[in-house]
């Protein structure tokens, strides 16, 4: 029977895949999706597991160099070895977002993914908003709407925000408040956020 | 956070072997669970084998089958052309589970495999059967407003968390996995465990074992399915109660009806005398207030939790009048 077979129809395939630990390659038919074959990926070395490693992070688009231990969060990489303070630690528990930074230019939580994990990967935080003096536009919105009292939440909501008017959801207030609803602000400055979001996405150029 | 060995493979084969060889290794997709666990001491694994790298993350239709691969992200199955259009209850679940932040990181095998919310069980300071089998569930005579009215025991109360889980059981999924023994096809309904006197296992999975798909069955009731999730605030929080429902009608009656709910069980709650209380018959409220004694028969509420039994009752009747039932 064929891999692909054994599993769309639920049946058990008893094939041995691994002896004893040590990593053997699956063979087995042609499958339309690559996931049929979980097995069949591409040859690679396997690296030793090891408790610290040399991680590059493109932080604003300079490459930085740091040798971490596993456990450090992207989060805490940043800020207590290559002084990145603009993503702050709130919750470090995934609730408060003030810790939001970009990968690849998406959203994430820095306090919920390991440095390790990251590496080689553009990281964008909020100083790497604006050119020279000029403001990014959420940030002159954030300004203009006057959207923060004690400024805690405020790097994260700005990341945030700017990958919310990229994905496109923004079209309401209600799309603003449900896709702004991973950043939490103490201060309760929601209906300022929103309207420097509005702002910001109406404007156009980011 | 204790200290670990941190790796990442390209190969399922060498994660899969790595973990296995490993008592106290564990998987790690997006991280937004496991880094918690990790922070609070409630998993303190030596070995994390990074599944971020594999290549996992498919999504599409093969013979009548939806494939999900473990590693796609939330955020992605969510918005997915294909799993919106045909299979809307899990597009929903997902987009109604955590934040955009979360949703972009978070893979769908790290979500099936999130542990409950149940605060005694986060809290390592406390007694807990499910992270320290015999020492006890303050639950029961505690704190139990969060905690599950169906399938309990006298040894845990927590109520499974998982959206995309509740959406997954309403459509028969399978959940694929790759072991050191080899492959296996979980139905959904055999996953996920009842605590029984065992509540610290909590899943079929084996030490080792990987998720590596899961698969659903394209079907009618799937392609109008709905999920409906009432919560303590609007957005961003984890359901009080939620119903994922899939049911197509025909003549006026109900052919064919899949119901499933979260935050009132131990584990995603599939209601057979719910669903037998609707099929072939019209959506009524007689028929509605059936399925919803039904669904609540032999429910055990706690001190703090009795609403539940009536709130998942009027989600049921909420959700089937989108279906164009009467409540
Ligand atoms: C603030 C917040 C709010 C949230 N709200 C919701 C909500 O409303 N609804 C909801 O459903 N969820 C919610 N979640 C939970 C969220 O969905 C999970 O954290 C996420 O899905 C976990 O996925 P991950 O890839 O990050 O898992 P990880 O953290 O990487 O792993 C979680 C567990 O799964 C195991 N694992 C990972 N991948 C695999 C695999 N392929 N095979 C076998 N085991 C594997 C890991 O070993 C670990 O034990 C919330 C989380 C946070 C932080
Ligand atoms: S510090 Fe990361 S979400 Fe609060
Ligand atoms: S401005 Fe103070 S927390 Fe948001």
């Amino acid at each position: 029977m064929a891999d692909s077979d054994a599993l769309s129809t639920g049946e058990r395939s008893r094939r041995n895949v691994l002896k004893a630990g040590a990593a053997v390659a699956v063979s087995g038919g042609v499958a339309p999706l690559a996931l049929a074959h979980p097995a069949v990926a591409a040859e690679s070395a396997l690296p030793p597991p090891a408790s610290t490693a040399e991680v590059t992070l493109r932080v604003n688009g300079v490459r930085r160099n740091v040798t971490v231990e596993s456990r450090v969060t992207l989060l805490d990489a940043l800020r207590e070895r290559l002084g990145v303070t603009g993503p702050k630690k709130g919750c470090d528990r995934g609730e408060c977002g003030a810790c939001t930074v970009l990968v690849e230019g998406q959203r994430v939580k820095s306090c919920m993914t390991l440095a390790v994990m990251e590496d080689n990967r553009d990281i964008t935080t909020v100083e790497g908003l604006a050119r020279g003096d000029e403001l990014h536009p959420v940030q002159a919105a954030f300004i203009q709407r006057d959207a923060f009292q004690c400024g805690f939440c405020t790097s994260g909501q700005i990341m945030s925000a700017v990958a919310c008017i990229k994905e496109g959801h923004t079209g309401s207030h209600a799309e603003i408040r449900d896709w702004m609803s991973g950043n939490l602000c103490r201060c309760g400055c929601y209906p300022n956020i929103v309207e420097a979001v509005r702002d910001a996405a109406k404007g156009g150029k980011l | 956070m204790k200290l670990f060995d941190y790796a990442r493979t390209s190969r399922v084969s060498d994660a899969v072997g790595l973990v296995a060889g490993h008592p106290g290794g564990a998987f790690i997709g997006g991280g937004t669970e496991l880094t918690n666990l990790m922070k609070d001491g409630v998993l303190a694994p030596d070995l994390v084998v990074d599944v971020g790298a594999l290549a996992l993350a498919d999504i599409g239709v093969r013979k009548g089958q939806l494939l999900i691969g473990a590693t796609a992200r939330m955020g992605d199955v969510a918005e997915h052309p294909v799993v919106r259009e045909r299979f809307p209850v899990i597009s929903e679940a997902l987009l109604a589970s955590a934040s955009p932040q979360v949703r972009n990181r978070a893979t769908i095998g790290g979500n099936l495999m999130q542990r409950t919310r149940c605060w005694y069980y986060r809290d390592v300071g406390s007694a807990c059967n499910k992270r320290e089998p015999g020492s006890g569930c303050p639950a029961i005579g505690g704190q139990n407003r969060w905690h599950a009215i169906h399938g309990g025991s006298d040894h845990c109360i927590a109520v499974h968390p998982s959206d995309l889980a509740v959406s997954l059981t309403a459509l028969d999924a399978t959940v694929l996995t790759l072991g050191p023994d080899g492959r296996r096809s979980i139905p959904i309904g055999d996953f996920y465990r009842l605590p029984g006197s065992t509540p610290d296992q909590e899943t079929a999975l084996r030490h080792g074992e990987l998720i590596t798909a899961v698969e659903i069955p394209e079907s009618g009731p799937a392609a109008g399915s709905r999920y409906l999730k009432l919560r303590d605030r609007a957005t961003f929080e984890f359901a009080v109660v939620s119903v994922a429902a899939a049911l197509i009608q025909a003549g006026g009656v109900v052919t064919d009806v899949r119901l499933a709910f979260g935050g009132i069980a131990t584990r995603p709650w599939r209601s057979a005398g719910a669903e037998e209380a609707l099929r072939g018959h019209p959506l009524t409220q007689a028929t509605i207030a059936a399925a919803g004694r039904a669904l609540v028969d032999g429910a055990q509420p706690r001190e703090h939790n009795a609403f539940k039994v009536e709130l998942v009752q009027r989600a049921l009747a909420d959700i089937l009048e989108d279906f164009g039932g009467r409540k």
